[in-house]
Order: structure tokens, then C-alpha cells, then sequence
């Protein structure tokens, strides 16, 4: 396996969905290969990253709704 | 989301309330689900005004389809899945933006096949990265720059956990591509946070 085919495979690598033959050949390769090693690290830190800056414990509370736009909506509500 | 929840209590009151015509508690309904809705429908559109105009009428859409909720979902997963399909409406009717090419933000290779990159070490944990928050509005504004196709599956996916056949239906695309498009958002974000993380890791 190059350096090529692990990155297309890196996603059902990520998500578990790599057959056997295939999980060992990208094993094998990411034991090799440091750079492929530390871009599946950063691949996988991408995604939590995403995660984390949009996630309920971000800084975008769930709750956090404008006054003005509660206040259009039910405005709006009666105009219906 | 999932959508096999029971009905909570404080719910099933709200929606008698609802479906009475109590003006309160449709304004109940808009301060406690309208944040939650804002925060999805601006990730999918990049947009805070494009935001607010879709849940504006994702809650007049559904205040008007009430009898049509049947309780078998919860009332959030319901308005939230009117306000996704909205803004997803709503960003395949509006002029589109020039985009960045998500190719140029791909990982390149050689002829042999390696990459032509060397990456250099993120050497602070992610968790402990994204504990500023300058960093997680970083990590937004790059998640807006990604192409439209693009930023929307990362979303759907990533974000809000959808699954893949979920997410391949409201977009009205293959299986097959929408793993491609996640996969490709995915990267072209790493590069694009890339020389974040790296200097302040230093």
C-alpha cells in the first residue's frame, strides 16, 4: 500500500469499516510510514476539532437565541 | 439524532399548550429550541443573516404544520429537521459565492505515490488546543470557508451525527458521494488548520 491508497482509505479506517485484508496492509504501512502516521493523527484531530468548535459546549450556547429575533418570529406569527 | 425518544413530560404539555393556540408557549418554543437551531443553520449556510431569516421560517413552517407532528419524534428533532432541510433549501436557491477550490486543499502525491508534504507534528493535544476560544472560532471560520457540497456533509456528519444514508438523503446525493465529499471536507479542513496548529503549538 502507498502513501496514496492509505489516505483514500483513511475514512473507513476511522469509522472501522476497513475489511480485514485491507486493515492489515494500512497497519502495516502506518507502522512504516511516519508521515502517513502523523497525517492520520491530524485527520482524526480535524474531526474532533470540528466537533468541539461547533459542539453544545461551545461558545454558541444552545440557548443563545437573539431577543429581536424571538421577538420577529411571534411578529411574524401574527401576520400569518 | 435520534429520533426514537420518547416524548418527555414538560414536551407533551407544550404541545397541548401548542396546539391550543397559548401565545406563550409558542414564544417557549422559540427561546428554548431557537439557539440550538440558529447554531445549526448558520454552520450549513456560513451566514448569520441567512441564519436567522431560516429559522424565522423554519418556526413559522412549523407552528403551520403542528397537527402534521405526531409525537412519535421529539418536538426538538422535529423542528430540527424542518430548520436543516430550510437552510439546505435556502443555500440551493441563493447566488452562490466564488469558492476556493477544495482541490488546492487536498493532500498532494508524487509519481510513487507519497505525499508530497512532509507534516509536521501538531504537538498539542486537540482537546487542550481547543480550550481557547480563539481557537474554536478559528476552527468555525475555516468550517464557513469550505465549499458549499462540502461544508454542508461535514456538518450533517460531524457535527450533528448524522449518519451517511441520513445525510445522503437530505442532500439528494449517492451514498458512495457523500463519503467522498466527507472525506475530502475533512482534509481540506486539516489543511486548512494546519499552520493554525502548528504555531500555537510552538
Amino acid at each position: 500500500m502507498k502513501c496514496r491508497e492509505l489516505a483514500d482509505f483513511l475514512m473507513d479506517y476511522v469509522s472501522g469499516e476497513l475489511s480485514d485484508d485491507s486493515l492489515a496492509h494500512f497497519e502495516l504501512h502506518l507502522q512504516r510510514c511516519r508521515n502517513c502516521h502523523e497525517y492520520l493523527l491530524q485527520y482524526e484531530s480535524t474531526i474532533k476539532a470540528g466537533r468541539i468548535a461547533c459542539g453544545e459546549a461551545s461558545d454558541e450556547l444552545p440557548d443563545d437565541i437573539p431577543d429581536d429575533l424571538v421577538k420577529a418570529v411571534m411578529a411574524a406569527r401574527k401576520l400569518t | 439524532m435520534s429520533s426514537a425518544t420518547p416524548v418527555d413530560l414538560d414536551e407533551a404539555d407544550l404541545l397541548r399548550r401548542l396546539r391550543a393556540g397559548d401565545e406563550s408557549a409558542f414564544e417557549q418554543v422559540v427561546r428554548t429550541y431557537g439557539g440550538r437551531l440558529l447554531a445549526v443553520t448558520r454552520r450549513i449556510l456560513g451566514s448569520e443573516e441567512d441564519a436567522r431569516d431560516v429559522v424565522q421560517d423554519a418556526f413559522l413552517n412549523a407552528f403551520r404544520s403542528l397537527d402534521r407532528f405526531e409525537g412519535h419524534a421529539k418536538l426538538s428533532t422535529w423542528l430540527h429537521r424542518i430548520a436543516v432541510n430550510a437552510a439546505l433549501m435556502k443555500l440551493r436557491t441563493r447566488k452562490r459565492k466564488p469558492e476556493q477550490s477544495i482541490e488546492s486543499l487536498l493532500p498532494a502525491f508524487l509519481d510513487d505515490g507519497h505525499h508530497e508534504e512532509r507534516f509536521q507534528s501538531w504537538d498539542e493535544p486537540v482537546d487542550k488546543v481547543m480550550e481557547r476560544a480563539e481557537t474554536r472560532e478559528l476552527v468555525r471560520k475555516h468550517i464557513d470557508q469550505l465549499p458549499d457540497g462540502y461544508r454542508t456533509v461535514l456538518v450533517l456528519r460531524d457535527i450533528e451525527g448524522l449518519d451517511t444514508e441520513e445525510t445522503a438523503t437530505m442532500l439528494g446525493l449517492s451514498v458512495n458521494a457523500t463519503k467522498i465529499r466527507l472525506h475530502r471536507a475533512r482534509q481540506a479542513l486539516r489543511t486548512l488548520l494546519a499552520p493554525h496548529f502548528r504555531s500555537l503549538a510552538s
